[in-house]
């Protein structure tokens, strides 16, 4: 720790400089930043105190991206799950895992309002595209993070359950599922908290939820009812967390588990 | 080189019986050199030689966890060697396997481990929902009285101590009601004391369930204490098959090679 | 989980004890009753449904051939512009995400208002979309890059604070009580005892964040905030495909070529 000290600088150096060069080159000017702030105080000036303008608006949006997280998350787990254990290596043959890996890759690899905008080209606009997208990001994430789990489990136990002479559901249900059941629940509760941040967002482009009445808000400058749409999304999302936080607390119990 | 087991141990004809088994993991290295056994419905049998000599990989066979090259395993009169798909699965309930690291399910209770040796014969969706027959549960809770292991029903495999494991693996493969209990090493992972005692708790277990029991084992004091019978492997063959009472030094020798451990 | 004596002296056993049994149900009754209420409430429209095969095959055949030739004029720059925006933006992130990741950590700060503020801090922060700040921050800034950094930085510090906290709270107290015992003051502690345990976390969450903020720089120019999302709404709004899928790609590729980039330092540093 005491002895590459003349690395470190040089690296506090490399990064000082290169934060001057991108600033340049993103048209960077003190003069603008300035102005900006002070159009930032009387911004926030307009947004205080928050007004909820069109109360019908925001419940409808707010229950609009609620149910849009819902389903995305349930139909997303459902087929991720079949999708994640096919793509585990250690347990499927490199032909039936590969082509896995890959749907699973190609789920990932786009935005969440990219993936929103095609699907509304292709069903309109509304809440069935945000659904559908979040789907694709579901797969994407569960699949990928279901796949490692599985790769991590100790095959010796799954040795031990064969050995009893138990068909294949069988084995899956005794020797694998209680070893990826409690990550499971962990990036599952994160999979329904993020694609409830995504829902509120995905209206921006027309995919339903309360992204739509946002930014019609922000369009009309209507700012204090944007600040008072910003803040019911912090609590809906807050509570989501908790919520997350809760079912984890009664899926994974830790250690000893008490007798009756 | 076979034999029949010792005069003494009762019941005719054999539980197992293996004949010709080669196995080469690598082409043209054989782990397994042609292995003739016959084991009878009862009695412990232990087999020992040096590390890498084919113990394991015999037992593994038996059970089909590793596949043979050639020869036949003659189980219930049935080539297990042969079989398939459900066949080979219902052969397999009725072999129990003991193993050297437990292999719990740890994240599962001491129950739902028992239980597990009853997966061979509950449908996939009473699985999930443990709805297993109350019959297996009264056998569970007997069981874990009989290895010693009273009130652990509702602990967590990974809570449990070395030897508390292996009694929950021995019940588990009990559970099975099998006619044949294979141990891979059964006390290679627990001390002096607690070996002993797993070791007594097979040999009554097997007793009392009338069970065949072959056992590998390295530990030759061990072996002596509890077999009915032993059978030494050096190099991939039986070099030596009797009781106890016949293993002379000289027959140590040949099948763990060189003298100073003797001494 | 639960073992009962019924009459007849035989056990029973359950998995779960009542009131697990009952948080279970609970939550299995309510996720149903959610998705069901969900999907009996959603619009769906049959005519859209069912031209949906045919919209989408559609969409393919404008985008293909993929406009290479658009490339340098109109996609390189704004490429870059982006993986800026993301590298500041994670930059300025960290740096304000540190301290409230301390702020956050009970163990390093113990003093439960604190703890409070920083975690309603970073709650706001992540439940703000980084789309979301990029409409706030161009309605300040106006549009264009120094919009697109801020909302990227501002809606990071949220992730990196609150993972950092979690690492700090799980490090060990031995070499923390060590300094303590030997009375040294809380900049000491936090240097010596907690930084270096936290240290490999806090590149690996930096790291991830930055690899999760090429993706997001890429779409804020839908809302003028800079980068390459600029020149996909420019070329959505002409309604030129081939150019769309020019500018998809690019961005697939960049996003590529970072993860690439990200699992190589991992290799080195972690």
């Amino acid at each position: 720790m005491i002895a590459p000290r003349w690395g470190f600088r040089l690296g506090w150096v490399a990064l000082a400089a290169y934060v001057a060069y991108a600033l340049a080159r993103l048209d960077f000017s003190w003069p603008r930043f300035v102005t900006g702030l002070d159009n930032g105080a009387r911004f926030i000036a307009r947004m205080i105190p928050p007004r909820i303008a069109q109360p019908d608006s925001l419940a409808n949006g707010l229950l609009e991206s609620l149910q849009i997280a819902v389903l995305a998350s349930f139909i997303g787990i459902l087929i991720a799950l079949p999708i994640g254990l096919l793509a585990a290596r250690n347990l499927m043959p490199p032909w039936v895992s590969w082509p896995a890996r890959a749907l699973i890759a190609l789920a990932r690899s786009f935005h969440p309002v990219i993936v929103a905008i095609v699907f509304v080209k292709a069903v309109g606009f509304g809440a069935i595209a945000g659904i559908c997208a979040l789907v694709v990001g579901s797969v994407g994430f569960i699949g990928k993070l279901f796949a490692e789990a599985i790769e991590e489990i100790s095959l010796k136990q799954v040795e031990a359950v064969r050995a009893t002479g138990a068909s294949f559901l069988n084995v899956i249900t005794f020797g694998v599922m209680p070893q990826v059941f409690g990550r499971f629940i962990g990036f599952a509760t994160y999979q329904l908290d993020s694609n409830l941040r995504n829902s509120t967002m995905v209206g921006i482009v027309g995919a339903g939820g309360i992204g739509g009445t946002l930014f019609s808000a922000f369009q009309r400058f209507d700012y204090d009812f944007v600040a008072a749409i910003l803040l019911s999304i912090i609590g809906l999302i807050f509570a989501g967390e908790v919520l997350a936080a809760w079912v984890r607390g009664v899926f994974l119990a830790r250690g000893k588990v008490e007798e009756e | 080189m076979s034999r029949l087991a010792p005069e003494g141990t009762p019941g005719g004809g054999s539980a197992l019986a293996v004949r010709g088994l080669v196995k080469e993991y690598v082409r043209g290295k054989r782990v397994l050199d042609g292995i003739d056994l016959e084991f009878a419905p009862a009695g412990l049998t232990a087999v020992i030689g040096p590390s890498g000599t084919g113990k394991s990989t015999l037992l593994r066979c038996v059970n089909r966890l590793v596949d043979p090259t050639a020869g036949e395993i003659l189980f219930g009169g049935r080539d297990i060697a042969r079989l398939h798909g459900r066949e080979l699965r219902e052969a397999r309930r009725e072999i129990g396997m003991v193993f050297q690291e437990y292999n719990l399910v740890e994240r599962l209770t001491v129950m739902e481990n028992l239980l597990s040796g009853r997966l061979g014969y509950v449908p996939a969706f009473k699985a999930w929902l443990r709805r297993f027959p109350p019959a297996d549960i009264d056998r569970a809770f007997e069981l874990l009285d009989q290895v010693g292991l009273a009130g652990f029903a509702n602990q967590r495999a990974d809570a449990l101590s070395g030897g508390q494991r292996q009694r929950v693996g021995i019940a588990r493969a009990v559970m099975q009601q099998p006619r044949l209990l294979l141990a891979d090493e059964p006390t290679s992972s627990l001390d002096p004391k607690t070996s002993v005692e797993i070791m007594e708790l097979m040999r009554n277990v097997g007793r009392e369930h009338r069970l065949a029991v072959i056992v590998n084992m390295h530990d030759v004091e061990l072996a002596r204490r509890f077999a009915d019978r032993i059978v030494g492997m050096s190099l991939g063959k039986v070099v030596y098959d009797g009781p106890p009472a016949g293993l002379t030094d000289p027959q140590l020798r040949s099948i763990y090679g060189g003298e100073s451990w003797l001494a | 989980m639960s073992m009962v004596f019924d009459g007849a002296g035989t056990r029973t056993w359950k998995r779960f004890t009542p009131r697990q049994r009952i948080a279970r149900f609970a939550i299995y009754l309510a996720l149903v009753a959610g998705i069901v209420a969900s999907a009996r409430s959603v619009e769906v429209i049959p005519e859209f449904l069912i031209d949906a095969p045919a919209q989408m095959q559609d969409l393919f055949k404008r985008m293909w051939p993929i406009a290479w030739a658009h490339y340098p004029r109109g996609v390189h720059d704004s490429l870059v512009e982006t993986l800026h925006i993301a590298t500041l933006g994670t930059i300025l992130a960290v740096a304000m995400a540190l301290p409230v990741g301390v702020m956050a950590a009970h163990n390093v700060v113990p003093f439960k208002p604190l703890n409070y503020l920083a975690k309603l801090i970073l709650v706001a922060s992540r439940s703000v979309n980084s789309l979301v700040w990029a409409l706030l921050f161009v309605a300040i800034f106006g549009p264009g890059a120094l919009a697109g950094t801020l909302a990227i930085a501002f809606r990071s510090i949220g992730f990196v604070g609150k993972l950092f906290g979690e690492a700090l709270e799980e490090s060990h107290r031995g070499t923390i009580e060590a300094l303590e015992a030997s009375g040294a003051p809380w900049r000491s502690r936090f240097a010596w005892g907690y930084w270096p345990q936290v240290e490999p976390a806090f590149w690996s969450i930096a790291l991830f964040r930055w690899d999760i903020n090429v993706r997001e720089s890429a779409v804020l120019g839908l809302v003028g905030a800079g980068g390459i999302g600029m020149a996909l709404d420019t070329a959505m709004n002409l309604f030129q495909w081939d150019r769309v899928a020019m500018v998809l790609f690019a961005i697939f590729a960049v996003v590529v070529i970072a993860e690439i980039a990200v699992t190589q330092i991992r290799k080195r540093i972690l």
